[in-house]
């Protein structure tokens, strides 16, 4: 049993996928199984109330997790557990969980109108009835800057932005108490987005709401995050409280990705990806797996991998972590 | 000065409804020179898309395009049939979507659905269409592309099926790349890749860019100009420097103070108080009006033309007011 504010609880949670080619080829190329390892051994507490959040690079096992989270995928390997919600009557109850997908237009069905849309959870969860569901609905719209009157329109006739938004007034709808958001603001303007934002702070604060938080623009997740995860290959390789980890990353792979946030003050036009070999989550370097693109990797490193640990509240996967 | 690649002038789409018709673009004009990577920004909802579709011949029913033009190399293309606009299209302009699954096949493997594009516009063969596949593939860094190239969309991350959709659009070497919000499911570091294989094949080739993206490091380290859209309208336009640090309009300038900062956390974001008009109560007078800091009684029911100094004009009274006043 998870501690007591603890609502979700991932220990040591792997997923892997069998990538192999057909039989015949593998037969005929003489080549073995292939198994990508999307997220391999990853464990995290996140305490109800509060946002944890997971940052990385493109790949590196993100929406993997956030669909382990949810139920969407099964674990290879290790547990996911959850902790507890109050209901309405303060009494505990298993957590209720909602996801809101990074592809914001696959999840809206192009058939039903946005009042179908964002109805629905509330007619399955039975969390109005009658004349209260068309309130309810024209209430979350203007919350997420749409207006009552486009829940007669359908998901096509909207811009990228209000789809997504579309796909967050549902997310509120169920009134989850664990809200998993994949990139749930990418395709937000800065003012919407800040509205957005806004509001999911407003809402965590009045009922206690628990968010996972996956997102590319760190300024958001600044913004956003009490803990923070950051991932490479399938593994978390620092974390901790988000402003410990904003101020003072350890990790070379960390470092890297908060100094290369693109700026307007100064904007970098020269600007260089990270150089050396792209990770390959099916064919793990064998110790770290940032060895092959970090500037202070040792033969330790191309070895043996470092497990998370450290100092005080920040745990860093690092053979030289200073 | 050679003539733009692409020139859009006075373009205006309709969308007609029960309700009446709304008029989603008004009056767009963009030009496009070789080499040249136009940013395309402004509130959701205001048009961007749009604009890319109409461009691209892909506006359907009951939208329509109802006044302007559309110029590529000096060829007209706005009006040409369904089968000469896809030629265009697939060969002439590259198209990044917003929604990237909607470009990819779920069915089909990801090298095919690559191989094909390059085999039918580019008459390769088989065999160095997939070396060229291959290519496309490691140059927007999909990682081990000999391995990945036979898998299918949903075996790819969603930052991976983006990239795979920009190695799609630059498949046939277009002259123009229409990218509508191309790096948006993408970690900095990728970004800088796409954006560097963008300005690399700019400046090699001399393709000419529209880059719709809301990111404004983004557009600060990529575009060369700027053009700002509200309802529908483009407002400001000039080179991205300026637009970015000396923007005119009012508009920019709230957009360009709600960027959350990096440096430190703040409270909350700043937003520029309201909405922006639905295309169904476009307010009289300047579309910003109602939100705006700075009107004057004039802007209740006049509605301002782009002004200013050639390369960095402005739609705002006070800036054509200005602009007067300079020039007397
Ligand atoms: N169903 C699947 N079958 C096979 N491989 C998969 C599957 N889903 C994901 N993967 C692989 O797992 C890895 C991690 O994917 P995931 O979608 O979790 O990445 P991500 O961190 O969300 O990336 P992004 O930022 O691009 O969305 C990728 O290499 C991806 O190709
Ligand atoms: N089929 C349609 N029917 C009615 N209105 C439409 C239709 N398609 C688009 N619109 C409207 O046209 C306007 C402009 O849409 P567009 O997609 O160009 O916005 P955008 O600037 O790309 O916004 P975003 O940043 O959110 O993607 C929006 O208000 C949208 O609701
Ligand atoms: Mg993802
Ligand atoms: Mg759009």
């Amino acid at each position: 049993m998870p501690a007591p504010d603890t609502i979700l609880e991932a220990r040591d949670v792997s997923c892997h996928f069998d990538v192999s080619p057909p039989w015949l080829t593998r037969v005929v190329e003489r080549r073995g199984r292939r198994i990508l390892k999307a997220v391999d051994g990853v464990s995290f507490r996140v305490r109800r109330g509060t946002t944890f959040s997971i940052v990385g690079e493109s790949g590196c096992g993100k929406s993997t997790l956030a669909r382990l989270v949810v139920g969407l995928v099964q674990p290879t390997a290790g547990t996911i557990a959850f902790g507890t919600a109050p209901d309405a009557q303060g009494k505990p109850r298993t957590p209720r969980l909602q996801m809101i997908f990074q592809d914001p237009y696959a999840s809206l069905n192009p058939r039903w109108t946005v009042e179908d849309i964002v109805a629905e959870p509330l007619h399955e969860l039975k969390l109005r009835q009658g004349a209260a569901i068309s309130a309810r609905v024209g209430e979350l719209l203007s919350l997420v800057g749409l207006a009552r009157t486009d829940a007669s329109r359908y998901p096509h006739e909207f811009s990228g932005g209000q789809r997504q938004r579309i796909s967050i007034a549902r997310a509120l709808a169920t009134e989850a108490d664990l809200l998993v958001c994949d990139e749930p603001t990418s395709a937000l303007d800065v003012s919407v987005q800040a509205q957005v934002l806004n509001l999911m702070r407003g809402l965590q604060a009045e009922l206690a709401l628990t968010y996972v938080f996956i997102s590319h623009n760190l300024a958001v997740v600044r913004h956003m995050s009490d803990d923070l995860a950051v991932m490479y290959l399938g593994r978390f390789v620092e974390t901790g409280p988000a402003e410990g980890v904003f101020e003072g990353a350890r990790h070379p792979y960390s470092r890297l990705l908060l100094d290369t946030i693109p700026d307007i003050e100064s904007p970098n036009r020269e600007r260089a990806p990270l150089t050396g070999e792209v990770p390959n989550p099916i064919n793990r370097p064998r110790g770290c797996a940032f060895a092959p693109r970090c500037s202070l990797a040792t033969d330790l490193c191309r070895s043996e991998r470092p497990e998370l640990g450290g100092r005080g509240d920040v745990a860093v996967a690092c053979h030289h972590a200073a | 000065m050679s003539s733009p690649v692409l020139a859009v002038d006075g373009l205006s789409v309709t969308f007609e409804t029960r309700r009446g018709p709304l008029h989603a673009l008004r009056d767009v004009s963009l030009s496009i020179a070789a080499g040249e990577i136009l940013g395309v920004v402004g509130e959701s909802g205001a048009g961007k898309s749009l604009t890319g579709t109409a461009v691209i011949g892909l506006i359907e029913p009951p939208g329509r395009i109802v006044g302007g033009s559309v110029t590529l190399r000096g060829r007209r293309i706005d009006g040409l049939d369904v089968k000469a606009m896809r030629e265009v299209r697939g060969r002439e302009i590259g198209v990044v979507f917003q929604d990237p699954l909607t470009s990819l096949n779920p069915l089909l493997r990801v090298g095919n659905q690559l191989e094909e594009t390059i085999r039918t516009h580019l008459g390769l063969s088989r065999g160095a269409a997939r070396q060229r596949a291959l290519g496309l593939l490691a140059e927007v860094g999909i990682p081990a592309p000999a391995e990945r190239i036979d898998h299918y969309p949903h075996q790819f991350s969603g930052g991976m099926r983006q990239r795979v959709v920009i190695a799609l659009a630059l498949a046939a070497d277009p002259v123009l790349l229409i990218a509508d919000e191309p790096t948006t499911a993408l970690d900095v570091s990728i970004q800088a890749q796409i954006t560097g294989l963008i300005k690399r094949l700019c400046r090699e080739r001399g393709m000419a860019v529209m880059l719709v993206t809301h990111d404004m490091g983004v557009i600060a380290e990529t575009a060369d100009r700027v053009a700002v859209m509200y309802a529908g309208r483009v407002v400001e336009e000039g080179p991205v420097d300026a637009v970015i640090h000396r923007a005119r309009h009012p508009y920019s300038r709230g957009l360009m103070g709600s960027i959350p900062s990096m440096r430190r956390r703040m409270d909350a974001l700043s937003q520029i108080d309201g909405a922006m008009p639905r295309l169904d109560a476009i307010p009289q007078g300047c579309a910003f009006h109602p939100r705006c800091p700075v009107r004057v009684e004039a802007c209740h029911h006049e509605r301002p033309d782009l002004a200013g100094p050639p390369g960095h004009r402005a739609a705002c009274l006070l800036v054509a007011a200005e602009a007067a006043h300079a020039g007397a």
